[in-house]
């Protein structure tokens, strides 16, 4: 095993026994890095030079006693290419910011700053977080490390397909619709998305804003509760970020769960459903009950309507949201136009993929005088209706329990040409992100062909105390986060 | 890159304006309403901490949200909330305890998000009223609602300035400068009455000092709606909006021209097309805007990077509490405190800074009525003279204009000198008492001297002398005429009268 293979809370013992440097760490990375990014393409941007500079001032500092070693001090973080980073290149994987150089740092990065982390590089996505396998980017497609013919995932595939191939020791996702549970399932790694409001969206490149939330994809339940203390928090610089005090979640880590409810919402479990999947999801239901926790299926009865809000509301504030990209100011603007509306098009026409388009084009449609009452308020009252089913729920039990995906990683080019398909496969994390509630995916086994499968447990409001805790009893009892890839 | 230019064509037959040389079918009437766009004078702009100072060099004051970099978010400035209050609770609206922001999404160049964040459903403030003067009849103006957003930037097409016609340049300083949307009922019913609703609304905003209401700066906009119909009728006519008026004058100018035109087409048997109208300043005429240019769907949309705006009734209560005192409260205690007429009152009051002129120069020269017959006629003409100048960068302060009617009193200087003193004092900026010393405009009281004068301009003029004693009354106009040019005007009046009669008559 070598040091990229560890955990963060494994690294920063060694690191605390002084056994180990960030230097060492940074190294060992960057040459997992360059044993098999080539097939796995997990990355836009490395940071090779950058990285070890960073390390090697951390550790000087470290001597010096002029840093403190907080738990992510020295470990070498992925970052997904949606979030800003200041003086490195961010691009939503969009040729239309192919040259963005952001003059600031997302809140989230200032924080991890904070903290002295190593920064490795910035990962592919699916072009401005939309899409469900990181096959919708300008940079290429990333593979899934478990097996390459497979999509990892997405739109953060790249972040889980990093962390799992040790080519970073944790990462950051983000997740409008799923985006960093789903390729955490199809990776088997640990990712969490955060109650809406808990971390900070300001430096965040804007999908859908009501929706977006940035979390941690970690190869464990602790590395994921660590990145959680890190970037969560009030911040002035966004509104709708929310001002309540934030736990230590590592203190929620206590593989106890006598007498905890979960509710299995029996609407996630339809015809058509993987059978491996299911059976994975029942018998980790089982785990949890020999632990002490007791199930009943409950009923969330606006689930069927979740996918056609989402894709109505996601899509109208990415209409929007998307519509700066027009050449003028910064980004990529069309080598030949007539003139400015001409110019507009073009550089549109050329700087986004199809699927970006075909939001933008859904949103604007939404979003028209005629329409609006038809489409997006009506969409707008079945998000609530569905947060409301949260609400019944949770007035009832502790967790919710349900798979992540109906199915495991598909195949390389299975569903681009069939975008239902696609957003299918997002049907069991989508009601998530409408009701503004938290959720995480956890490794919770594999198929008969070595695919990973992930449980995903769905908190209330602000209650990622519950579903790590949760999680991390899981953890303590099982395997499947220990296995690697075969790389 | 090349932006469009506004090149409408143009599509009316030249006017006879003003209308006058049309005998009419019938009488008609206007129906305006008014959408009003002014800049709040806050320190920082409305979603970012930058400076709303004016005049600083391009894009100086700007950071990431006012550019609408990517992946940063909009924080509302409570400045801005605040004097949106003021000015709501000052034209008697109800203030919504629950407000929305909303984008209103459209391309331009200077509008770098392609969205102006304003208020679209649920605006700060609803059902308000102005109440205006017209002809001495006072009239309730409504004040539909009280919106806030954000300005855009600004597109340079100068072709000196960019150095080529294919090039336009962009400054974002005022990118995020915090504007309020004041929207009127349609309830004014011809020009006049929409510039005096105009001058009463900048009067408000003026008084509660939350704008410079300077319309050349831009820092008050106006567009209109206006349609026509016969006099007496309930029915409303099509109406068309006017852009780009910018100035008070070219307010009433524009509609007046516009009235005019849909009568015509109305007296000819024609129907008005609905549209939007530029006016044309040069010309003096509207001009529809191309119809691309006005066929937007804005897809207003609640903001989603903004939570609904909460405003607490104790905040709503303190602010109703430190509102200054208004035009029609000064414009009372003028009547009462100062004993001058109600009409003197209503136009010193009608803008704060003229009515604190006033009341800074009676403190020095307590003659209200006199002090109000200079203010009203020779000020407030002389700032009309200069593009509706500011009265608060008049070159003739209180103490100048104060120690000049001093002067008038002590009989230092004549009413007519003191015309030219006043000429001075604006061209020059001196004190009175400076001017009348470098000029030698001290009035000759002195008997002997205007005697010597009058002896001399009668021994010179026998016939004229001969002609008056025959009876020819005007031949006395002659001599005053006579005297006070051998003196420079400095003779005083009352004396040279009085002199002439006696001598005259022997
Ligand atoms: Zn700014």
């Amino acid at each position: 095993m070598e040091l990229c293979d560890y955990t963060i809370h494994e690294l920063h013992e060694m690191m605390k026994r002084r056994e180990i440097t960030s230097r060492q760490i940074t190294e060992s990375v960057l040459s997992r890095i360059d044993q098999v990014e080539s097939r796995i393409r997990a990355y836009i941007t490395v940071l090779r030079e950058e990285a070890l500079e960073q390390a090697g001032t951390i550790d000087q500092k470290l001597q010096k006693g002029e840093i403190p070693l907080t738990p992510l001090t020295g470990i070498p973080i992925a970052v997904k290419d949606l979030i800003c980073t200041r003086g490195v290149l961010t691009t939503c994987a969009a040729k239309i910011l192919h040259n963005f150089i952001p003059p600031y740092d997302a809140t989230v990065i200032a924080r991890l700053k904070q903290q002295n982390i190593v920064m490795v590089g910035k990962t592919n996505l699916d072009q401005f977080g939309m899409g469900s396998s990181t096959e919708n980017s300008y940079y290429g497609i990333t593979r899934n490390p478990w097996d390459l013919s497979r999509v990892p995932g997405g739109s953060s595939g790249g972040s889980a397909a990093a962390v799992i191939a040790g080519e970073a020791i944790g990462a950051l996702g983000t997740d409008t619709g799923g985006s960093i549970r789903q390729p955490s399932s199809f990776c088997s790694t640990t990712g969490l998305k955060p109650t809406y409001g808990r971390v900070s969206r300001y430096g965040l490149i804007a999908y859908a804003s009501s929706l977006d939330q940035i979390g941690p994809i970690a190869k464990d339940v602790t590395d994921c509760a660590i990145l959680l203390n890190a970037i969560a928090g009030y911040d002035p610089k966004d509104s709708t970020s929310v001002n309540l005090p934030t736990p230590d979640y590592t203190r929620a880590l206590v593989p106890d769960i006598t007498g905890l409810k979960i509710g299995i919402p029996e609407e996630y479990f339809i015809a058509g459903m993987d059978g491996e999947v299911e059976e994975k999801i029942w018998e980790a239901v089982r785990v949890l009950e020999k632990l002490g926790a007791s199930s009943e299926k409950v009923s969330l009865p606006h689930t069927e309507y979740a996918v056609a809000a989402y894709y109505i509301i996601a899509p109208a504030e990415a209409s929007s949201n998307l519509a700066r990209y027009d050449g003028v100011k910064y980004g990529y603007r069309a080598d030949k136009y007539t003139d400015l509306i001409d110019m507009y098009m073009t550089t549109r026409s050329q700087g986004f993929t199809p699927e970006v388009k075909r939001r933008i084009m859904l949103g604007t449609y939404s979003l028209s005088s005629g329409y609006y009452d038809a489409y997006y308020l009506k969409a707008q009252k079945v998000r609530t209706l569905i947060k409301r089913d949260f609400e019944e729920a949770f007035k009832k039990y502790d967790v919710l329990i349900a798979p992540v995906s109906p199915t495991p990683a598909f195949k390389i080019g299975e569903k681009t040409e069939d975008p239902l398909q696609m957003y299918l496969s997002d049907i069991f994390t989508i009601p998530i992100n409408l009701a503004g509630v938290t959720a995480l995916s956890i490794p919770c086994g594999f198929t008969r062909d070595g695919l990973p499968i992930g449980l995903q447990i769905i908190g209330k409001h602000f209650g990622e105390e519950t579903i790590l805790k949760v999680a991390y009893a899981f953890e303590q009892n099982t395997e499947h986060h220990k296995k690697k890839p075969p790389l | 890159m090349l932006l469009h230019a506004h090149t409408a064509t143009h599509p009316y037959p030249t006017l006879p304006y003003p209308h006058t040389s049309i005998l009419l079918k019938m009488e008609y009437e206007a129906v305006i309403g008014l959408e009003v766009h002014t800049q709040l004078k806050t320190r920082s702009k409305i979603f970012c901490s930058c400076s709303t100072e004016f005049g600083a060099k391009p894009n100086h004051n700007t950071c990431p949200i006012c550019q609408g970099m990517p992946g940063v978010l909009p924080i509302l400035n409570k400045q801005v909330v605040e004097f949106g209050i003021r000015t709501a609770l000052a034209m008697n609206c109800t203030i919504a305890d629950y407000s929305l922001f909303a984008r209103k999404n459209y391309f331009y160049p200077d509008l770098p998000k392609a969205y102006q964040i304003s208020q679209y459903e649920l605006p700060l403030a609803q059902h308000g009223w102005i109440e205006i003067q017209v002809d001495g009849i006072s009239k309730k103006i409504g004040v539909t609602r009280i919106h806030m957003e954000e300005d855009a930037g600004k597109s340079i097409h100068d072709e000196n300035i960019t150095g080529s016609k294919n090039y336009s340049f962009i400054d974002f300083n005022r990118c995020g400068m915090p504007l309020l949307e004041i929207v009127s009922e349609p309830d004014m019913r011809s020009p006049e009455e929409a510039r005096e609703y105009l001058l009463k609304l900048k009067g408000i905003l003026e008084y509660l000092e939350v704008s410079d209401c300077n319309m050349e700066e831009g820092s008050l906009r106006c567009d209109a709606n206006i349609s026509v119909r016969p006099k007496g009728s309930t029915k409303l006519g099509t109406k068309t909006e006017v852009k780009n008026m910018n100035s008070f004058k070219n307010v009433q100018r524009a509609l007046e021209y516009e009235m005019a035109r849909q009568i015509q087409i109305l007296e000819e048997g024609g129907r008005i097309v609905q549209e939007t109208c530029l006016w044309d300043v040069d010309q003096g005429v509207t001009r529809p805007m191309r119809s691309k240019e006005e066929a937007h769907d804005y897809r207003y949309f609640p903001e989603p990077d903004l939570v609904p705006l909460v405003i607490d009734k104790e905040w709503i209560e303190q602010i109703r509490k430190s509102l200054p005192e208004l035009a029609d409260a000064r414009t009372a205690r003028f009547i009462s405190q100062y004993g001058i007429p109600e009409y003197d009152a209503r136009v010193l009051t009608a803008s704060k800074f003229i009515a604190d002129y006033y009341e800074n120069t009676v403190k020095l020269y307590p003659n209200p009525k006199v002090v109000s017959n200079w203010v009203m006629g020779d000020i407030l003409r002389k700032l009309k003279e200069h593009e509706e100048a500011d009265i608060r960068t008049c070159p003739i302060t209180p103490q100048h204009l104060a120690g000049m009617l001093k002067l008038i009193e002590e009989g230092t200087i004549s009413g007519k000198i003191a015309k030219v003193v006043f000429e001075d004092m604006y061209a020059t900026g001196k004190m009175p008492e400076e001017i009348v010393k470098e000029k030698g405009l001290i009035q000759i009281s002195d008997e002997k001297e205007v005697a010597a004068v009058v002896d001399r301009i009668i021994a010179a003029n026998p016939e004229t002398v001969a002609q008056y004693k025959a009876g020819k009354q005007k031949a006395f106009g002659f001599f005053v005429g006579e005297v006070m040019k051998a003196t420079q005007g400095k003779a005083n009046p009352q004396l040279v009268n009085k002199l002439l009669k006696e001598k005259l008559s022997t």
